[in-house]
């Protein structure tokens, strides 16, 4: 899917520095004002892992974490990062060892093409670190940022169910540190 | 989106001298970008209010609470404070958006967050409030969103916030500041119907900045209940929305406010029927004439007549839920 940011050929518009913590690591990034978050990962960085659904804010794909919080990279303006710790899907594995949230979602079989999942992990473990939702409705609740258009709501609700107490003892917290 | 000027002052002195007609301050972003996606909104400059310290909730000496225009609806929403002494605060922001949403969004973007008319949204088609002059295509046509009280031949779009309905319940007032100064807004006051000129949501200038919002000390926390109707359980915007708050003491209601969301070019509140409510015991009957008499003035347009059925009971409901300590009676 093509970037809706404008064409980078701007002669007039100075690139900006953004220093960011990027799963775990320091990055020094040069980018255009209008680049979203979204477009910087997936176009620049190569980390297609966040997807694109809607590009506006409702079907929770884009969603990474931003000094521990979920958002939405696809109505995050990336020079707005500046500073920010930024844990995307890539980042939640420590090394070879997945996530708890990761193991849950392949253990419970929550998904079907795929493509909402890596927003849905990432919600998961955000809504986690908000240590709000403990009942089955509450994660419901919590996760309607997020859509499946294969619906697989009841297995993503299970394994998150089924991981939620580890991510909030703190084991893997993507990001909230 | 079209290409733009960026910079982030640090003080709120800085941020309202670099604004103009031209520029728009962003916090959150979550409304401000996705207009900028579909051009609906094409500024020259963005100016990143993000750094000015503006995230504080604090006591004030009257007993109230100041929210820094930055804090953020998740925040707020899940403030101690809040969540003990202004419970219809709380309920109305959750109800909004989605998590992700929630904790981009900011106190004061949430007031300024524009209309969700499918005419506003496309950029290729008139619309007064985009385009003033070019007509409302609204009007006459899909038109199950709109208001059905205090449009104009104009513009009949609706203000989306669930937060705001809720602000206007509990009386907010809105700081702001300016270069010339700072001034503060009644909550009522603050965002305008569309009359002749609906390209204007609310009365802030273009270098206005909204610093704060102050809530009174009454936060109605024993009796209130924001009740939202919309076409799926969570994450879409109200249909009909109702906060309502009162004070009752023995059986006697004391005190009424009934504020709707979803039906007008601003949180709908009238004072009459509150005033009528007062003094009367707190019944299902008093709560259904309460409602027939607020919908009597209500104008619907040809898809959107459910509204006012779905406004009457869902008044009902709210007052009475209210009534029994803001428990919903499922
Ligand atoms: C998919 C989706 C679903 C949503 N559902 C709901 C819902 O159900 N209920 C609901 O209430 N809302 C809903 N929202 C809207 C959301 O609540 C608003 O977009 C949000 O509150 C705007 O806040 P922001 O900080 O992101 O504003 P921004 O996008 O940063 O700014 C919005 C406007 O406010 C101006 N502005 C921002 N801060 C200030 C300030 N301090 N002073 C002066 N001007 C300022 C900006 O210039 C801009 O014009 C939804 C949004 C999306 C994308
Ligand atoms: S791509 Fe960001 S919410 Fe859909
Ligand atoms: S698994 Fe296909 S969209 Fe969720």
């Amino acid at each position: 899917m093509s970037a809706t940011t404008p064409d980078a050929a701007q002669p007039s518009f100075a690139r900006l520095p953004l220093g960011l913590t990027l799963n775990g690591q320091e990055r020094q990034l040069e980018i255009l004002p209008w680049t979203t978050l979204l477009d910087l990962l997936r176009e620049q960085l190569d980390l297609v892992g966040t997807k694109k659904g809607c590009d506006h804010g409702q079907c929770g794909a884009c969603t990474v974490l931003l000094n521990g919080k979920r958002v939405n990279a696809c109505l995050t303006l990336a020079v707005m990062c500046d500073g920010a710790d930024l844990v995307t899907v890539e980042g939640l594995a420590n090394g070879e060892e997945l996530h708890p949230m990761q193991r849950a979602f392949i253990k419970h079989d929550a998904f079907q093409c795929g493509y909402c999942t890596p927003g849905q992990i990432c919600s998961a473990v955000g809504l986690a670190n908000e240590g709000r939702a403990q009942t089955s409705e509450q994660i419901r609740e919590g996760m309607s940022g997020n859509l499946c258009r294969c619906g697989a709501y009841n297995n993503i609700r299970d394994a998150i169910e089924e991981a939620l107490p580890a991510c909030m003892q703190g084991v893997g917290q993507g990001g909230g540190q | 989106m079209n290409p733009f000027h960026y910079s982030k002052p640090d003080s709120v002195q800085d941020a309202v001298h670099l604004a103009g007609p031209a520029s728009r301050f962003i916090a959150g972003g979550t409304n401000l970008l996705d207009l900028m996606k579909e051009n609906v909104t094409r500024p020259e400059h963005l100016i990143d209010i993000t750094g000015l310290p503006l995230r504080e909730v604090s006591e004030t000496a009257r007993g109230g609470l100041m929210i820094g225009a930055l804090v953020s609806n998740a925040d707020l929403a899940w403030h101690p404070l809040i969540e003990q002494r202004y419970p219809l605060l709380s309920q109305a922001i959750l109800a909004g958006a989605s998590p992700q949403l929630r904790n981009m969004a900011s106190t004061g973007g949430n007031l300024l967050q524009r209309t969700r008319c499918y005419y506003f949204y496309d950029a290729s088609v008139p619309c007064n409030k985009r385009e003033p002059g070019s007509g409302c295509p609204a009007r006459d046509g899909l038109n199950r969103i709109h208001a059905i009280f205090g449009a104009s031949a104009q513009c009949v779009a609706t203000h989306p916030s669930d937060m705001c309905v809720a602000l206007a319940a509990l009386e907010a007032v809105v700081h702001v500041q300016g270069r010339g100064g700072a001034r503060s807004i009644e909550f009522a006051d603050f965002h305008r119907l569309p009359g002749e000129a609906p390209e204007r949501d609310n009365q802030l200038a273009d270098d206005e900045l909204i610093t704060a919002i102050e809530l009174p000390a009454a936060g109605f926390a024993d009796c209130s209940h924001y009740l939202k109707i919309r076409d799926r359980a969570s994450y879409a915007f109200a249909l009909v929305s109702v906060a309502a708050a009162l004070k009752v003491v023995g059986p006697i209601i004391r005190e009424a406010r009934l504020v709707l969301g979803g039906v007008a070019h601003k949180p709908w509140r009238d004072k009459a029927v509150e005033s009528w409510l007062t003094g009367k015991a707190p019944s299902r009957e008093t709560f259904t004439a309460a409602a027939d008499t607020l919908l009597q003035n209500a104008e619907p347009l040809e898809h959107n007549a459910f509204k006012v059925k779905l406004a009457r009971r869902a008044i009902v409901r709210a007052l009475s839920d209210a009534a029994q300590g803001g428990q919903p009676d499922e």
